[in-house]
């Protein structure tokens, strides 16, 4: 997506590139030590330092890498459907994408944040939001799955999102595309934004106990693109930050025409006074339609729970709630610094880095020092709210991280490059090329009270040339950087999956030991479970036919079933009977339309299964499990419509029939 | 891991006929035991009789107590009965006919508990993984399971 956004800055900085192309490292080697192999490698069968949790962008899913090794651990799926995982294709996994839309099989999961407890990462979640059709996800770390999906209403492109105050109390799902409010008409002209269309920003409580996720309120703003944003944090705990563009309230040619402005807003907002008037009851119910999602580990099943009001407070009507400051230029990057005095605006368009201080916000606010009010909310003055402005720093500011030692580093898209500054003096300490494009940046915990200031990753979006070509379509890739040191020094460059935009990384040990192995089989409530093999059967209910099967290394039960006809749907509940560590057995039948499954130890999980034709059909576990694991295979007899064949089940007993059985008939023949 | 564990039943198939002989180790590791001299495994203090575990000294009375035996019905049906019979007959590791006569309370119990250290120490079960080429899973049962189990197991061996 920011390709296209970026077009006009990309000509630009190909002009400018061509222009100091001495300045450019020909190759890698001209920016890598020798030393670096060293300071990545982890020998087989060490652990990485840091567990790496990055969006997938357009793919909808999250990965997690291994730091410093860039080892890649997992893909969970998040929001697009996996037919290897069986996630969104098991009936157990289908409710977790529905939405108001119906079932919405793809997203493009953008930003990520780890829970914090007293603005530091907790280990407990990690929230990914979906882009496209607003929602926000949260994946337990525990098992390493999502464990909810929640979707947004009164929302349209959920970009400014999944940010988090310090104690987890919210995340934030911040508008990016304005739309009409879903209870009124939209049937508008598009040319009526300035009238009809309005920014949302909701604002979602975390259960402190159990992760579960409800939308507490949403806040009517003005219709603006809410780009991104960051909680304040320590002293500035309370406050929330947002990067607006188009306050120019463009509904057509937004490069140009939400690109005149020379400054736009960072919109600092009071949630502490949001909640407290929503305690007064001054919020309005507004009627809507979303859909909330959850997963129980115990039944290993999800509900889909459909909603149908929300509260909002209109921002206008309580003075105190939101302010306005004035940022160069279509800012994007919303960066709170650790100490949460600093709020780091990075104006896209511009070519500088402006600083805002809270306190200096603050005594501005109490001095009623504005300059005017944008849709009735007072704009604070630029220079009353300015720290101060980082110059020359690079073309194209996007997003800035903290070190932890009084450090920023913002990553420049047109120059390529990351920018090491100083946050007291604004001084530029030093840059490092990145191949090419770098979108976000991060650093272990470097949006958190406490960073981790021993690597930086960059994500970049372009990488023609870094990696052997594979046709038009090229991956994107994170580059590793040491900035332990007072120079930052590339290390590592490898490819992702999808397209990377906001990641996250913790110390590995915060998150390690907490790691589920497998799922106690006496715990498992799920209402087809088979609890050994003495409970497996196949059970006819009209055209239903639900099998109880049970996996264990290395045979299906039952693994020879007769009686089913066509017109059947067949349920194929599979309870994998281990009870140990990767471990997991996979189900799949021929012709099945829609994908297989990967059962973990002591889980239970459906297929569903419309058999098209008479006749055979294997079956088989799919996942490697033992030496035996070719056997572990059975048979499925389909006779056509209204057929006496019984209804029989069975493993190890269907002996065969004397003489070989009846022949087959070749029907093919007449 | 999975394609791990079918490498390591290979290894164990190929370190058997390319060296020694399986019933020669499990001689030899009963006579050194009690020494704590290096068997075969390498472990100096492996004991073939009582198994490696935390049991040590099961107390077992002459005769069955059905209450724990009922229970290890259970978690026999949920857990065990996938692979074995309750016969002489292997399906996928062997029957449990006449398996307390075989084995001590404590090595069958520190078996089913400390299962993946004992298939890598125990020559017994290494013999067993080369006819059945399954490693046996840990089934993550808890000390009273496995004390369950054991009864029934005598239940099955006719203990009354």
């Amino acid at each position: 997506m920011k390709r296209i956004n970026y077009h006009a800055l990309m000509l630009s900085a190909m002009a400018i590139i061509i222009g100091m192309s001495a300045c450019k490292p020909k190759n890698a080697g001209t920016a890598v030590n020798s030393d670096a192999a060293s300071k990545v490698y982890v020998a087989p069968g060490k652990y990485d330092e840091f567990y790496n949790f990055v969006s997938g962008g357009f793919s909808g899913q999250l990965s997690v890498y291994g730091l410093p090794s860039g080892r890649l651990l997992r893909v969970i799926p998040v929001f697009s459907v996996d037919p290897e995982k069986g996630w969104g294709y098991s009936e157990e996994t289908k409710p977790m994408l529905m939405t108001s839309h119906g079932e919405v099989p793809w997203d493009d999961l953008h930003h990520v944040q780890l829970s914090q407890t007293n603005g530091e990462i907790d280990g407990r979640w990690v929230f990914g939001n979906g882009n496209n059709t607003p929602r926000v996800a949260r994946i337990d770390l525990t098992t390493f799955r999502t464990a909810e999906i929640l979707e947004l209403p009164n929302s349209g492109g959920n970009h400014s999102s999944p940010f988090i105050t310090e104690n987890t109390e919210y995340v934030i799902a911040g508008t990016r595309f304005s739309v009409p409010p879903d209870n009124v008409n939209g049937d508008v002209p598009i040319n009526t934004y300035k009238k009809n269309f309005k920014g949302t920003i909701s604002f979602i409580s975390v259960d402190k106990e159990n992760g579960n996720m409800d939308i507490a309120f949403q806040l009517v703003c003005p219709g603006v693109n809410f780009d991104l944003s960051h909680a304040g944090k320590g002293k500035s705990h309370g406050w929330f930050f947002f990067s607006c563009y188009n306050t120019e309230q463009a509904n057509t040619l937004l490069e140009v025409n939400a690109s005149k402005n020379d400054k736009d807003f960072i919109m600092a907002v009071n949630w502490k006074l949001a909640e407290q008037l929503i305690k007064e009851g001054k919020g309005v119910k507004q009627a809507v339609k979303y859909a909330s999602n959850r997963f129980d580990e115990k039944t290993h099943t999800a509900t889909s729970t459909m909603k149908t009001e929300v509260l909002t407070l209109d921002i206008k009507k309580y003075p105190g709630l939101a302010y306005m400051i004035p940022c160069p230029k279509s800012p994007h990057g919303c960066d709170v610094d650790p100490s949460g005095e600093f709020i780091v605006g990075s104006g896209k368009l511009a070519a500088l880095i402006p600083v805002f201080s809270f306190d200096k916000i603050q005594k501005a606010i109490a001095a009623k020092d504005f300059e005017g009010s944008y849709d009735s909310i007072p704009v604070i003055k630029y220079a009353s709210a300015l720290h101060g402005e980082v110059q020359k720093p690079g073309l194209g500011p996007l997003h800035t991280e903290f070190d932890g030692r009084g450090n920023a580093y913002t990553s420049m898209f047109v120059s390529s490059e990351v920018v090491k500054w100083s946050i007291k003096d604004l001084k530029v300490l030093d840059r490092v090329p990145t191949y090419y494009s770098v979108g976000h940046l991060m650093i272990p915990g470097g949006d958190s009270r406490k960073p981790n200031g021993k690597y930086l990753v960059a994500y970049n979006k372009i990488t023609k040339d870094r990696y052997l070509p594979t046709g038009p379509e090229l991956s994107q890739s994170a580059q590793l950087y040491d900035i332990s040191g007072d120079k930052m020094q590339l290390l590592l460059d490898y490819p992702t999956i999808g397209e990377p935009h906001y990641a996250q990384a913790v110390a590995a040990d915060v998150i390690r030991n907490k790691s589920v192995k497998f799922f106690k089989i006496e715990e498992n409530k799920h209402p087809y479970v088979a609890k050994g093999e003495a409970e497996t059967k196949v059970v006819r209910e009209g055209n239903k036919v639900h099998v109880y099967m049970t996996e264990i290394r290395s045979h299906l039960t039952p693994d020879n079933i007769e009686g089913i006809r066509i017109g059947d749907e067949v349920y194929f509940h599979i309870t994998n009977l281990e009870q140990d560590w990767d471990v997991p057995h996979g189900f799949a039948i021929k012709g099945a339309l829609n994908a297989e499954l990967l059962v973990m130890p002591g889980e239970t999980t459906t297929l569903k299964w419309i058999p098209d034709r008479v006749g055979i059909f294997p079956m088989y576990c799919t996942d490697f499990c033992s030496a035996l694991h070719q056997e572990m295979s059975g048979y499925v007899r389909v006779s056509p419509a209204g057929s006496n064949v019984p209804l029989v089940y069975s493993t190890g007993t269907n002996m065969p029939a004397d003489n070989g059985g009846a022949a087959v008939k070749d029907s093919t023949k007449k | 891991m999975k394609k791990f564990a079918a490498i390591l039943s290979l290894v164990f198939f190929i370190a058997a006929c390319g060296g020694g002989n399986t019933e020669n180790n499990a001689e030899k590791a009963k006579e050194t035991s009690t020494e704590s001299a290096i068997t075969e495994s390498g472990n100096p203090s492996y004991d073939p009789n009582r198994g490696e575990g935390k049991f040590k000294d099961v107390e077992v009375s002459p005769n069955l107590d059905v209450k724990l035996a009922d229970a290890g019905e259970k978690v026999y049906s949920v857990k065990c009965s996938g692979c074995h019979k309750l016969s002489d007959e292997k399906l996928v590791g062997p029957g449990w006919a006449g398996v307390t006569l075989r084995h001590k309370p404590e090595w069958i119990m520190n078996f089913v508990t400390n299962t993946d250290e004992m298939i890598d120490k125990d020559p017994k079960v290494q013999a067993q993984l080369e006819i059945c080429l399954v490693r046996m899973p840990n089934q993550g049962l808890t000390d009273q399971d496995a004390r369950d189990v054991y009864e029934f197991m005598r239940k099955n061996d006719g203990v009354k």
